[in-house]
């Protein structure tokens, strides 16, 4: 029936050309008109808020923006503002951060050394890109093994005979492990390689360290005192995060444990840790461990509350840990079980690579939460960046200065902490098998 | 097991550094160093400059010392204190002396056993006022609100002058100095209230320093002064004599500037004793012959710290006032040096 459709004339043959949208639903009009004006209620919302954001920003843009860097004392500062804007108010002295950005990043570390932090800091990154994204090449971990005891040597300084003594411990341990565990089993090997190293490090390791110490290795002694700023702040916070993971680990699987003891231990450190404020932990390190010490041992303050920070840090771990592995459906070990798995290889295998997937934000949150507690620290006299503001304000040429000290502890801080945040969204993403 | 052999070691080696600890001077000589408490940043008194070093009329008792023990004014380790530390650190060993803004009262010197070894400052709580406010002593100051940190002396020394003086006040409870000033300077409070020393670095502070003015009444007694341990009478005899020697030069007109003219000898036998050119003091002390001279050489006699951490050519202005010597009316009195 052909010849009767050609004769049916208001049968279009072709499609219509397609029209551009109207202009009012694209781009950035039409987005505006979608996500701000699209009902009465969104337009009062979008006006009062627009206009709150613009009152701050009309207010902080000119305060971060038309400062004064150049000036060596805040009266300097009132001066220059004063003349260039007719009045004080509202305008930052950013003089302060410029002449004590250097102290406030390395406290009382000797500036000769800068590059031993610094080198410190750039192979920690190293240390952990291996650890943190799949595709970095694998080999780099062998610098995240060694990085544990060179970025001691590197911070603290003295003979490099020390850590390596302390490295051998290891080397001794794995090698005992591999010998006793063909000839022995394993229960025996684990108990061998945990005894060999303890004893070489109680007994043999100091003598073998003294000797060798003749061979001048090593780099000049910077006590602890002359940390500071925000070094002291990454070095507690990164070895906290770093020790508190496995230990939390390991916490938490005791606690579910079927073993009376061991079950007991951990609940009872984790429950009593949690109970008490890191306030109170960092006061025992900082002074009555001094009255327990005989007088004249020199237990170092930062190790102290380094120790104090980890074990607070650890008990968060633990639970946020065990929230994981109690999310996860028995079927999972029953599952395990099926396959012939010991409680290793089981955990190793299927338990805990589900069950840290599952508590990564938490893992994330309390790794946040414990870097910016470390400015608590600055309670007990050590100089963080916090405690550093104080010290400033106290140099006549910078007293009453507040807010520009504080908003540069806060943006660092910020820095540090978002990133940490967006490598859990990237790592949440990554993992998510769920469809 | 392994705890029981750590808790015993720790016990043997706690009674046997207890029966050795006595000797703070030979720790000290050994070290090579004097761990000297401060404050964590007090105005004028204590405070790292740009390069890190401590500067401060506190931190210059402490050079003092290091410099007559060890013959060196930088053989100091500076160890930040804070109120709730402080007395810890000392008592535990882990600093040599104190010297940081602390009040000699009773119970610290007799109930937390410590040897207070002298005043290096007078202060006392004063009042800060507007000008504009147009009054002149703080017993005009009938219904006024006062600013005031809780939970210090300074609350209960405010409370008792008011009631001697029959006059109300409304107090405006603050909980740190820097949020005092935030306070006073937005007009939240009439007054402000603390240590006279505090108010003057506060002033000094202003934008306008001109338009405030500190009341001439002081209210309390604050004796600030370096301390030491209970148990080693030889030690806080060194810290003791070490500021006297301070002071005393003062009196006697040594400066750091003509010291070296008078080790030459001079006709005052005190000086001659002093600077160890006649005696034994230092001797005495287990020190060197000049030891005095050292500490002098540090930072200069009494006077001369005075003036560049907190003197009136300094921003915080402070006139020498109770911290003059007896000579000229003030309260700085060493017993003789024979």
């Amino acid at each position: 029936m052909s010849d009767t459709s050609s004769n049916i004339a208001y049968v279009r043959k072709d499609m219509l050309p397609q029209k551009a949208p109207p202009k009012t639903s694209v781009g950035a009009i039409g987005w505006i008109n979608a996500n701000l004006f699209s009902t009465p209620a969104n337009i009062l919302l979008s006006v009062v808020s627009i206009g709150f954001i613009g009152y701050i920003l009309s207010g902080l843009l000119p305060w971060v923006f038309m400062s004064v860097w150049n000036a060596d004392s805040l009266n300097e500062c009132r001066e220059i503002i004063s003349e260039a804007y007719g009045s004080t108010h509202g305008h930052a002295c950013w003089g302060v951060i410029k002449e004590r950005w250097l102290q406030l990043t390395f406290g009382f570390y000797p500036p000769e050394h800068y590059w031993r932090p610094i080198l410190a800091f750039i192979l920690l990154c190293v240390t952990i890109a291996p650890v943190l994204f799949e595709k970095v090449d694998r080999r780099l971990l062998i610098v995240t093994a060694i990085y544990p005891f060179l970025m001691p040597f590197l911070m603290w300084g003295g003979t490099i005979w020390g850590p390596l003594t302390a490295a051998v411990g290891f080397v001794i341990g794995y090698f005992v492990y591999k010998a006793a565990a063909k000839k022995f089993g394993t229960l025996i090997a684990v108990i061998a390689a945990v005894m060999l190293p303890v004893i070489w490090w109680l007994f043999i390791a100091g003598p073998v360290a003294g000797l060798l110490s003749g061979i001048p290795i090593g780099l000049e002694f910077v006590e602890s005192r002359r940390f500071g700023g925000f070094m002291l702040s990454i070095l507690i916070g990164v070895v906290a995060i770093g020790c508190s993971l496995p230990i939390g680990i390991v916490l938490a699987l005791g606690r579910q444990s079927d073993l009376w003891i061991v079950k007991s231990i951990c609940t009872g450190f984790i429950e009593f840790i949690r109970g008490v404020p890191l306030i109170t932990l960092l006061f025992v390190a900082s002074t009555l461990l001094n009255i327990f010490m005989p007088p004249g041992t020199n237990f170092d303050i930062i190790l102290r509350v380094i120790i104090m920070v980890t074990l607070f840090a650890a008990a968060y771990m633990a639970e946020v840990i065990r929230g994981g592995l109690a999310a996860l459906p028995k079927g999972q070990y029953e599952g395990a079980d099926s396959l012939g798995l010991n409680y290793w290889q089981a955990q190793r295998l299927i338990i805990m690579p589900q069950a840290l997937k599952i508590s990564i934000p938490g893992i994330v949150s309390t790794f946040i939460g414990i870097f910016k507690d470390t400015v608590l620290v600055s309670i007990i006299g050590l100089l963080d960046p916090m405690g550093l503001t104080n010290a400033i304000r106290a140099d006549s040429a910078w007293n009453g200065i507040y807010w520009e000290l504080f908003a540069f502890v806060a943006f660092v801080f910020f820095v540090f902490c978002f990133s940490m945040s967006r490598y859990s969204m990237y790592l949440e993403r990554k993992l998510k098998t769920t469809h | 097991m392994k705890k029981t052999v750590f808790f015993g070691a720790l016990t043997v080696a706690g009674l046997a550094a207890g029966a050795a600890a006595a000797a703070t001077l030979d720790d000290v000589k050994e070290r090579g160093k004097l761990n000297c408490g401060v404050s964590t940043g007090l105005v004028g008194f204590a405070y790292p400059d740009d390069a890190g070093e401590w500067k401060g009329f506190d931190v210059g008792v402490c050079r003092a010392v290091a410099a007559a023990v060890l013959g060196d004014p930088s053989a100091v380790e500076f160890v930040p204190t804070t109120g709730k530390t402080r007395f810890t650190a000392l008592a535990s060993g882990e600093i040599d002396m104190l010297a940081r803004n602390t009040t000699w009262t009773f119970t610290r010197d007799v109930d937390l056993k410590f040897e207070f070894v002298g005043v290096n400052y007078y202060d006392g709580q004063g009042f800060l006022v507007p000008k504009e406010l147009g009054v002149s002593s703080a017993k005009e100051l009938d219904g006024a609100t006062v600013c005031i940190q809780t939970g210090t002396t300074t609350e209960l020394n405010l409370a008792d002058y008011f009631r001697v003086n029959n006059i109300s006040y409304e107090p405006v409870p603050i909980e740190t100095n820097a949020e005092a000033q935030q306070q006073y300077l937005a007009g939240a409070c009439d007054v402000f209230t603390t240590d006279a020393s505090g108010l003057a670095a506060t002033r000094a502070a202003f934008e306008d320093p001109s338009a405030h003015v500190v009341l001439p009444e002081i209210v309390s007694k604050e004796p600030l002064g370096p301390l030491v341990r209970h148990g080693d009478n030889a030690w806080g005899d060194i810290v003791r004599w070490s500021l006297n020697a301070l002071i005393v030069a003062e009196e006697l007109g040594v400066t750091s500037a003509n010291i070296d003219e008078m080790l030459g000898g001079t006709n005052n036998p005190e000086i001659n004793r002093l600077l160890g050119t006649e005696g034994t003091l230092g001797e005495m002390l287990g020190l060197e012959a000049d030891w005095a001279v050292k500490a002098l050489k540090a930072g200069g006699n009494y006077a001369e710290l005075f003036e560049t951490n907190i003197g009136e050519n300094t921003p915080i202005g402070l006139a020498r006032g109770l911290n003059a010597q007896w000579t000229d009316g003030g309260l700085l009195y060493t017993p003789p040096f024979r």
